[in-house]
This record gives structure tokens, sequence and C-alpha cells, in this order.
């Protein structure tokens, strides 16, 4: 697994602007120490020293990310309509979903994203008037013939607000492993794999002396990193995110994109954001919709350099949204 | 680890990043002088209202201190009412102080459960709508009802030969009165506030925190369990200190369907604990009136000694309340 792990180590080119030596071996690590004085604000590189130039209108920081090594097929999402009542949320959208990638979701509010997210996991089904036609598949399975709890560890999300629950750190992850509503398991045998979940979330170091720390004072940063510590821990194999920094700070977003990275490998993960410049640095592929529809699905290097469709030049420059 | 090259000057600290005169601006509370008179005189009439209240209250709690002090014995608590030609002589009144806490306990441990239950269905599961409007429109109602009518419809209920086994039964006539009676009708009255209190709560918490534990494979009933009461806690100890306090603080249901007596009266031959609960008897509230002026015993003096009793239960129960919301604000809340 090791030599999977992508090279994303330019992160000096990010928000330092043109730095031409990389450093050469093994990559390091990309984080930000938590005590640096200085947050990581400045993403925005000097206009025009980006990668998309040939008149997309759209300015942005540089690519974090490599190439995948690899990518695997994981969901397959076809010819997917969504109904809220008479309302059709979103219209006859494909697109596949890969592991090794991270695909994002863009466009204006109400353009059915975040509905479209949500009926990965069939959570659209808690809304009474929801209803979906077409098919999702999960490894060559519809979603619909698992059981909706089964399909749910296997197909986690985080939401845009970060919400632990009302418990420590360690009963957050602990309420994740243990069956339904029990208590059993004890903290003792369950230690080994919160300390896994909160270490794939990168949250381990700030949060291993104290546990029992109730996790709604942490800050918003770490609470959205113990979300997604949770959503790990269910072991699942795609990871749904809901414009998961809008809540948070340029610090903290920065953390959770470079762990959003780190990712890829593990769990497929699609993510949801307003955030354009967000999307080119983290994803891989982008599908931008309108309205319900899925206007443009293409690498971001692509969508964002030279989109297809005039409506996605006309949203990625910025001309709406 | 990477040294990052900066581009940026670092942010100077928030003290020097103010300007000269933020702080003054800060602390500067809006005068009233420049309103209009209308405004003036309603801000007059708020300040007065609540003093005024305050005072109210304030004179009730040490009155009734004084008078307590005064005439509170330690041993009335544990001495039984007795017949007497003085006060002396008529013991204290040890079978009201437990009567109470009878009918406190059996009245909340049905309120409780129901209500939290009842709120529960209506917020998380509420279908079909129509049987929701129809249970919120009869808890309503129960709310809207006094007391002296619930108790009335309870004799109608608890005299029925059916439930002969909860009350005194001789030679088949059912006397319908009893401790499980009283109690039965008096967690009807608390039923509402704790179902309005734990609705309230479950309501607070925002939906992404339901659907945050269903996105990890949780049912809802587990995420009931495991989440979403255990956040109520303190809407849930609210509900149960305001029905206690209906609960205690009744004595309509006591008069009419706990028989009133001055001492138990337990069912002879039923075997503890039930002989009490079958049997008739009293709480504090019913000494209290017994013992006023217009009551057959006019021992104002015990009166107020009960009567204190009775308001440091309901302080107890407040202060408990307390210290249940002060845990719970340790815990957090999310930020909306």
């Amino acid at each position: 697994m090791e030599s999977l792990t992508p090279d994303v180590s330019d992160f000096s080119l990010r928000i330092g602007g043109a730095k031409s030596d990389t450093p050469a071996g093994p990559p390091p690590i990309r984080r930000i120490p938590l005590e640096d004085p200085a947050p990581a604000t400045e993403a925005l590189p000097p206009v025009g020293s980006g990668q998309p130039s040939q008149g997309s209108g759209f300015t942005a920081a540089r690519r974090s990310i490599k190439a995948p090594q690899f990518s695997i097929r994981r969901m397959e999402i076809d010819n997917v309509s969504v109904f809220y009542g008479p309302k059709e949320a979103v219209k006859s959208v494909s697109l596949p979903v890969r592991q090794g990638e991270v695909l994002s979701l863009i466009g204006p509010s109400g353009c059915g994203k975040t509905t479209l997210l949500r009926s990965l996991n069939r959570l659209t089904e808690l809304t009474s008037s929801a209803r979906l036609s077409g098919r999702i598949l999960l490894d060559d399975v519809d979603i619909t013939e698992i059981e909706p709890t089964l399909l749910r560890r296997r197909v986690t999300m985080v939401f845009q607000q970060p919400n632990p629950f009302p418990m420590s750190v360690f009963d957050n992850i602990a309420y994740v492993l243990r069956e339904q509503g029990s208590r059993r398991a004890r903290k003792k045998t369950l230690e080994p794999a919160v300390l896994s979940a909160l270490d794939r979330a990168g949250l381990l170091e700030e949060v291993k002396d104290n546990l029992d720390h109730p996790a709604l004072k942490l800050s918003g940063g770490q609470q959205q990193r113990l979300c997604i510590a949770r959503a790990l821990a269910a072991e699942p194999e795609v990871l749904l995110l809901d414009e998961p920094c809008s809540a948070l700070d340029p610090k903290s977003t920065q953390v959770i994109e470079d762990l959003i990275v780190k990712l890829r490998d593990d769990v497929a993960i699609v993510i949801v954001t307003h955030n354009l410049q967000q999307a080119y640095r983290i994803a891989d592929h982008v599908a931008f919709m309108y309205l319900g529809d899925l206007v443009e699905y293409n690498s971001a290097t692509a969508l964002f350099g030279n989109p297809r469709e005039q409506r996605t030049r006309e949203y990625v420059s910025g001309a709406f949204g | 680890m990477q040294d990052i090259p900066l581009t940026v000057p670092p942010v100077p600290p928030p003290d020097q990043a103010d300007p000269p005169g933020a702080h003054q601006r800060k602390g500067a509370v809006e005068g009233s002088a420049t309103w209009s008179l209308s405004d003036r005189i309603g801000l007059a009439i708020c300040w007065i209202l609540g003093l005024l209240f305050c005072a109210i209250a304030v004179a009730i709690v040490v009155y009734l201190m004084i008078q307590g002090i005064k005439f509170l014995r330690p041993e009335m608590l544990w001495t039984p009412a007795a017949a007497g030609f003085s006060e002396t002589q008529t013991g204290g009144f040890s079978d009201a102080f437990i009567g109470t806490m009878m009918v406190a306990t059996l009245g909340i441990a049905l309120a409780l459960p129901t209500g939290i239950a009842i709120a529960v269905w209506l917020v998380e599961y509420g279908r079909p709508a129509a049987l929701a409007r129809i249970t919120e429109s009869t808890i309503e109602a129960i709310a809207g009802i006094p007391s002296i009518v619930l108790a009335l419809f309870g004799t109608v209920i608890f005299s029925s030969t059916a439930l002969g086994f909860l009350s005194r039964t001789t030679e088949g006539v059912v006397f319908g009165r009893s401790f499980f009676a009283a109690g039965a009708m008096l967690s009807l009255v608390a039923l509402p506030l704790i179902v309005a209190s734990v609705r309230e709560g479950l309501n607070s918490i925002p939906r992404h925190v339901r659907e945050a534990s269903y996105a990890v494979g949780k049912t809802k009933a587990a995420t009931t369990r495991r989440i979403l009461l255990p956040t109520c806690r303190p809407q849930v100890a609210t509900g149960a200190m305001l029905g206690l306090g209906r609960i205690i603080g009744d004595t309509a249901i006591i008069v009419v369907l706990l028989g009133a007596t001055q001492n138990f009266a337990p069912v002879e031959g039923a075997g503890f604990p039930l002989d009490y609960l079958r049997g008739a008897g009293t709480t504090l509230t019913n000494f209290v009136y017994e013992a006023s002026p217009t009551g057959n015993l006019n021992q104002p003096q015990k009166a107020y000694a009960a009567a204190f009793v009775l308001l440091l239960m309901v302080l107890a129960l407040n202060a408990a309340v307390d210290v249940v919301h002060r845990r719970a604000r340790k815990v957090g809340t999310w930020s909306h």
C-alpha cells in the first residue's frame, strides 16, 4: 500500500507561489504544523501564474495533487433523477465514482449537487417527498438491494456543519464501532480501532492525551476532522463530503484538504463544494451541475482550464454563481 | 517537516490591531434619554412590574421561611397526626409527608416514560400526520382540563369493578380512592408538561446531527437512544421537575381520589407495600388545607410548617434541575 501513496509534496508551491526547487527524495509529509503562527491563507498564487490560461477566465491556486496512481471504479451513478414532490432536483445524471481519485461536485446553490450526494447512501429516503429513478451501483450491486444501515456503513458521510455527538472524543468514534444502540464492546477492546480512526483523520496527535474531552469543546476544524474520523471508523469504501470546509477557517480548511488528498487511495471520495479553488486544488475529476443537470464532467485541469460548455466557462470565470 | 516560505507579513497581534477608541466603544451602553416618551413610559412599566414580581416572590419565600423556621419541629416529619385537644397532642404530619413522596413517585413513574415516548414519537416519527395532530390536540386538551375535573373522572374509572384491585374493595363495592388512583390521575397532570419540554429539546437538535448518526449506519431507534435522548437530558429534567411540582402541589385530586384521611388507611391483608398503595391517605397540600383556619384541624402553625416543607421540596427540585443543566453546558452544543 505504501508504494501507492501519491506524491503530494509540493505544498510550498501552493502557498508560497513560485518555488521551483522541489526537494528530491521521499516526499515530505504535507501537513501544516498547527503551532505555526502564519495561517495558510495565501492559497492563491499571483494571477497569471496558474495553469489554466486558455481563456477559461478561471484563476486559481496551483494544483496540489499529482495524477492518481490508480483508479478503481467503485460506484456508478446511472441515469439518476431525484424528485422532491413534482420538482426534479437532479435530472438524469450519470457519473462514475472511483477509488484513488477525488470527485468534486460543483455548481451554484440549489443545483442538486447535495441531493445527488445524499442519494449515494440513501439519505434522501429520509425525506418523505423524495423519489429516485435510475440506478446507483456500488461494486455492481444496486444500492436499493443493500440494507440501508449496511450501505451507510460502506458509504459514510461528513456534513457541512461540524456535528460531533455531545459526548467525549472517544465515545464519538466508539459509537460507530458498536452494534446499533448497544453499549457493549468495552473501552479497552475498542481502543485500537478508535485510535486508528483518529490517526487516519490526522487528529490523534492533538487529542491523544485527553480522549475524554467533550467533542463539542474542540475547535471547529478539530470537530470536522473528528467527524471525518467518525466516518472512517466504519471502514467505508466511499466517503461523501458535503461542503466540509464551508464552516471552517482557512487553516483548518487546508488541513482537511490535505487529509482528503491523503485518503483518496483508501476510499473513493466525493466532495461537494462551493469553492471552485478548492475543487481545483484537490479534485481529480469535477462534475459541474446546474439546475439539476450535469452540464460537464471532466478532469479538473480540463474543466477549469478549457471547459467545453459555455455555462461551465461562465461559472468557473465567476459570471454567475 | 519542510519550511514554509512566507510571502505575507505576519498578522499583528489583536491588541495592536485595535484602533484607538475601540475600548470605549465596547463599553458604551445606549441610554434611554434619547427615547420617545411612550418608549420611556413602557420601559418604566417593565421595570416596575419586574421588580414587583420579584418582590412578591421574595415576600412569599421569606414569609414562609420565617413562619416555617418558627413552627417547624423536626419530629413533625416522623410523627403521624393524632387526635387530641391541644397542638402538642395532635402530633406531626409524617403520613402527609410520606404521602406526598408516594404520589410524586407514582405519578412521575407513570408520566415520565409515557411523556418521553410521546414526545419522541411526535418529533421523530409522527406518521400518519393526522394521528400526530390528534395526539397533539389531546395533550393540549389534557393540559387545559382543571385537575378537579380529572379527579371527578377518576372516581368513575377507579370505582369500576374491573379496577377494584387498585383500591379498597368491600363485598364487591369498590371504594375507588387510593394512592394508585391518585397517582394515575396526577400523572395526567404532569404529562403535558413533560411532553412539551422533551419536544422542545428534541426540536432544538439540528437535523444534520440525526443524519450524521444515520450516515454511519445507525437506526432511528439507536440514534434516539444514544444521541437524541442523552442530549435532551436537561429538557427531560426540566419537564420532570415541572411535572413533579404540579403533582406535589395538586390538592383537588388528593381530596377526591386519595380519600384525604389524616393518616394512612392501608388495606388489611394486601401485603406491604400494596396495602398502603391500595389504601387511602393524605399529602402535604391536603394537610395544609386541613390545618389552615378554614380546614377541620385549624392549626395554622402546623399549616405553616407543612407549607415550608413543601416549599423546600420545590426548591430542592429546582436545584437538581440546575445541576443537570450545568452538566449539559460542560458538554457543549452545536453552532447553528
